[in-house]
């Protein structure tokens, strides 16, 4: 018979092995379906490696990728920490590039120093604005959190799309729902010449040491802990509760909302409504394989990211599909969920007779 | 002549981690026996049974059971439904009940076969009230669990597991929920029962309801089985020394002073869809230098009285007033600053962050604090720190100060809570069973500190269902029945329990 039992306590090496083990292993079982695709294995992988690490461009290409992910990570793993499940990232990003192209079109204008701050800050607050009314609604009423903030993007998303055809649509755009573009002294900056890389990447890389010094070592943090943990408890020792939830909706998603900041200031330049192939929703993730640490999520990002582009380098060089990328994503993070149930507890196999020792 | 064995356990061992619950226990059970499990909580008790019952898994050891042809058979182990097949009855101390389904459904429960298409519900039925006339066990079997009080969900239990014909009944602390009045029913019935040839476990800490209706008492002290004796020979000094390993005595209370009103509530009514959560116009004054016990059987208000003092709910009429002053809008928080401590009931669910360490914990309450935060930064240096001297002072023992506090037990969670509401210096304590699932040792230290705090000028509000606690703690003593608080005037044990079911002495 099999017996599931509590581990005591486990080891920090061992909640940081897991992750890394966890993502080999999900390399490994892709195996499988790549075989079935008639892929040669280790060519394949070996052309997913390069397809990352091979070229300076690939590398900032990862970049990239990675940072929306770092973004949209951070934003799910602040609002799971506090046991809020905000599944709405996608929807905040979308609300987070309108208020740019809002604010960054033309409205106003002024030196780089004055619009990219402001960019970012009317992208943040859209964003936040995404969050909390899922929020309020919760704390307000108990509605479910998970269900508001994810019907929400779909909401969000058609609203973007009404929006692109109408007032914020480019006159330029020859029919094209687009909106008009970033000028060039609110775009971010990019960090190399001729390549694709910009300064968003360094804002998201700040947030994440501010989220985790914010969580490790802030009276706010340590709320944030508590209600996650045990809102009980929390309320009873005083600790106002649904302020923190409503203080965390925001933060999270005006995290999110940087994202779409990034993407539409930093890479693309406008708004269209395929800004985002998903990285809401992969940044819960990012943020699960993370284990909800801030730093954690920056490894994380960087490695679905570099699974994504080498997917894509490797399903061009070998024929197979670039979907590809999303199981081994998704491989990882049912190895890594299956990994963190060992280390909590063991499985002891008995005998049918297990009492005669 | 002895009658026959009808149960063995053979050297059970059960370790949890590096804890060993239960080392090689052997025990014996009569046919027609009522065995009592005595220890402290944490002694084993419960492990012990239900490894019996298959619950858990022991790593060494047999069940053996003998059936009524004389033949002994082992049970596997781990495995509930083999002890149920070998007629073996458990009636856990929380209640395995599903409280929309009517009583009758719940006896049933498991005892049909998934795919059958007729319930033979009238046999069923017939067979209960056979069984409820055998034992004196009267409950309602048409209306739904949530609708029945303590004692009768607690028949339903008993009925459950003879309506499966056990032969085996084992009863985990049958009577820490109920009144004097009702676990005195409780004897008779199993007594009637017993007479009929079931066979008993109870496991209890209750010194003097195991001399009154046992014939055996096994004693377990830190999973080890430390004696064992008829109850015709034993006495309580005797089985309380094997229990705790050592004499102890319960503090003494010495006169003191009472002040100034601390704690008053006027004509306090909350009014709330559960009964339990409701109170209906209760005055209560705490002053300075008292301890008010208010005694009484759980779900009748106690918690709605806590979660006042606590902020936790507001009143819909009355007033609260805290050394005088009205209180208008309590919130934990406005609590806390206005010097009341809160020892929570549940102190695993409403006193600790289980996953944040001791010393998080320790400063849970006043974060706000200057040497707990500056600008908004925790102190880390100065948290620890303080963390080390209170688990010095308070004797909090577990791993340490940066420990998960989820690793403490149960005893040491409530001290690490008496630090953080003691070092406060509190005007109002409430305790809220603080006591509750503590061993002798740790509910002494309980009982001393709380005795401390009433010397230094506290007035305490103690809200416990163990009678003989109230009895050696309080100076004035309340029941509550309910929603109502009464005064009960009297240290009379069978006068109070009358309250307590709410009959007027």
């Amino acid at each position: 018979m099999m017996m599931i039992e509590p581990r005591g306590s486990i080891s920090k090496r061992m909640q940081t092995a897991i992750p890394v083990i966890a993502a080999f292993v999900a390399l490994a079982l892709a195996a499988l379906p790549l075989a079935f695709a008639g892929a040669p294995i280790f060519p394949a992988y070996w052309q997913m490696f390069i397809g990352v690490f091979g070229s300076v461009f690939s590398f900032t290409e990862m970049l990239t990728r990675a940072t929306p992910l770092i973004f949209t990570g951070l934003a799910a793993a602040l609002a799971f920490k506090a046991r809020l499940w905000n599944i709405g990232a996608e929807g905040q990003l979308y609300l987070g590039a309108m208020g740019a192209v809002a604010v960054g079109t033309g409205l106003i204008d002024g030196p780089a120093v004055l619009m990219i701050p402001l960019v970012m800050l009317a992208g943040a607050a859209a964003g936040a604005a995404g969050m909390l009314g899922p929020a309020i609604l919760k704390t307000r009423f108990g509605a479910d959190e998970v269900v508001t903030s994810l019907l929400l993007n779909f909401i969000i998303i058609i609203f973007v799309q009404m929006m692109l055809e109408g007032p914020l649509k480019d006159p330029m755009s020859m029919g094209w729902p687009q909106s008009e573009p970033i000028l060039d002294n609110a775009a971010l900056p990019r960090l190399m010449d001729r390549m694709r890389i910009h300064s968003g990447l360094i804002v998201a890389l700040v947030a994440a040491v501010i989220a985790q010094i914010a969580l490790s070592k802030t009276t706010w943090g340590f709320k944030i802990r508590a209600v996650g943990e045990n809102a009980a408890a929390a309320r009873h020792a005083g600790i106002g509760v649904n302020r923190t939830l409503l203080g965390v909706a925001c933060i999270s998603g005006a995290l999110a909302g940087l994202a779409g900041v990034s993407e539409v200031a930093g890479l693309k330049g406008y708004l269209t409504t395929d800004l985002s192939p998903g990285y809401g929703y992969s940044g819960i993730v990012v943020a699960m394989l993370a284990g909800l640490s801030p730093i954690g999520v920056v490894i994380a990002a960087l490695y679905v990211a570099s699974v994504f582009v080498g997917a894509d380098s490797m399903s061009r060089a070998m024929g197979v599909s670039s979907f590809l990328a999303d199981l081994v994503v998704s491989l990882s993070l049912i190895s890594v969920l299956i990994g963190g149930f060992f280390a909590r507890y063991r499985i002891r196999f008995t005998g049918k007779a297990g009492a005669k020792s | 002549m002895e009658n026959p064995v009808i149960l063995t356990l053979g050297g059970l061992t059960k370790r949890f981690g590096d804890v060993i619950a239960n080392d090689a226990i052997d025990l014996t059970l009569h046919q027609g026996e009522v065995l009592a499990l005595l220890g402290e909580n944490g002694a084993g008790k419960t492990t012990l049974m239900n490894m019996l019952f298959g619950h858990y898994t022991p790593d060494a050891g047999y069940v053996e059971i003998i059936g009524e042809d004389g033949v002994a058979k082992r049970l596997p182990a781990g495995n509930a439904q083999a002890a149920i097949d070998a007629r073996i009855g458990m009636v856990h101390q929380h209640f395995t009940l599903a409280e929309n389904l009517s009583a009758l459904d719940n006896i049933l429960l498991g005892s049909e076969s998934l795919w059958g298409i007729r319930r033979n519900r009238r046999a069923a039925r017939a067979k209960i009230e056979g069984l409820m006339q055998d034992s004196g066990l009267i409950a309602p079997l048409d209306e739904k669990i949530g609708a029945l009080s303590v004692g009768e969900r607690q028949r339903i239990e008993i009925l459950k597991a003879l309506f499966h014909d056990a032969r085996v009944l084992v009863l985990d602390e049958p009577t820490a929920v109920l009144t004097p009045q009702e676990a005195d029913s409780l004897f008779l019935a199993l007594r009637k029962m017993v007479a009929n040839g079931l066979s008993v476990i109870f496991i209890s800490h209750k010194l003097h309801e195991v001399l009154a209706f046992s014939d055996r008492i096994a004693v377990l002290r830190h999973g080890k089985k430390v004696g064992e004796l008829t109850t015709a020979d034993a006495d309580k000094t005797q089985i309380a020394s094997l229990m705790v390993g050592e004499e102890t005595a319960l503090p003494e209370r010495e006169f003191c002073e009472t002040g100034a009103p601390v704690f008053e509530l006027t004509g306090v009514t909350v009014q709330r869809e559960n009964a339990r959560n409701s109170l209906n116009n209760v005055s209560l004054c705490v002053r300075s230098g008292e301890i008010v016990g208010v005694a009484g059987v759980s779900g009748n208000g106690q918690s709605a009285l806590a979660q006042l003092i606590s902020g936790l709910t507001r009143p819909d009429s009355g007033t609260v007033a805290l050394a005088g002053d009205v209180v208008t809008a309590p919130t934990p928080k406005s609590m806390i600053k206005a010097r009341v401590g809160r020892i929570p009931e549940d102190r695993h669910h409403d006193g600790v962050v289980g996953s944040m360490t001791v010393a998080e914990n320790l400063v849970l309450e006043r974060l706000g604090d200057d040497d707990v935060q500056r600008h908004g930064f925790l102190r880390k240096g100065a948290i620890s720190d303080h963390a080390d001297d209170l688990i010095k002072a308070y004797d909090v023992r577990g791993p340490g100060a940066q420990a998960r506090a989820a690793l403490l037990s149960g005893g040491n969670i409530q001290k690490l809570i008496l630090a953080r509401v003691l070092e406060k210096e509190p005007l109002v304590i409430l305790a809220n069973q603080p006591t509750r699932g503590l061993d002798f040792g740790a509910a002494g230290e309980v009982a001393r500190r709380l005795m401390e705090a009433r010397k230094r000028g506290a007035g305490v509000v103690l809200i416990s269902e163990d009678l003989d606690e109230v009895l050696s703690l309080a100076d004035r003593i309340v029941v509550m029945h309910d929603g109502e608080l009464i005064e009960a005037g009297t240290r009379d044990r069978a006068a109070i329990g009358l309250l307590m079911a709410g009959q007027a002495a």
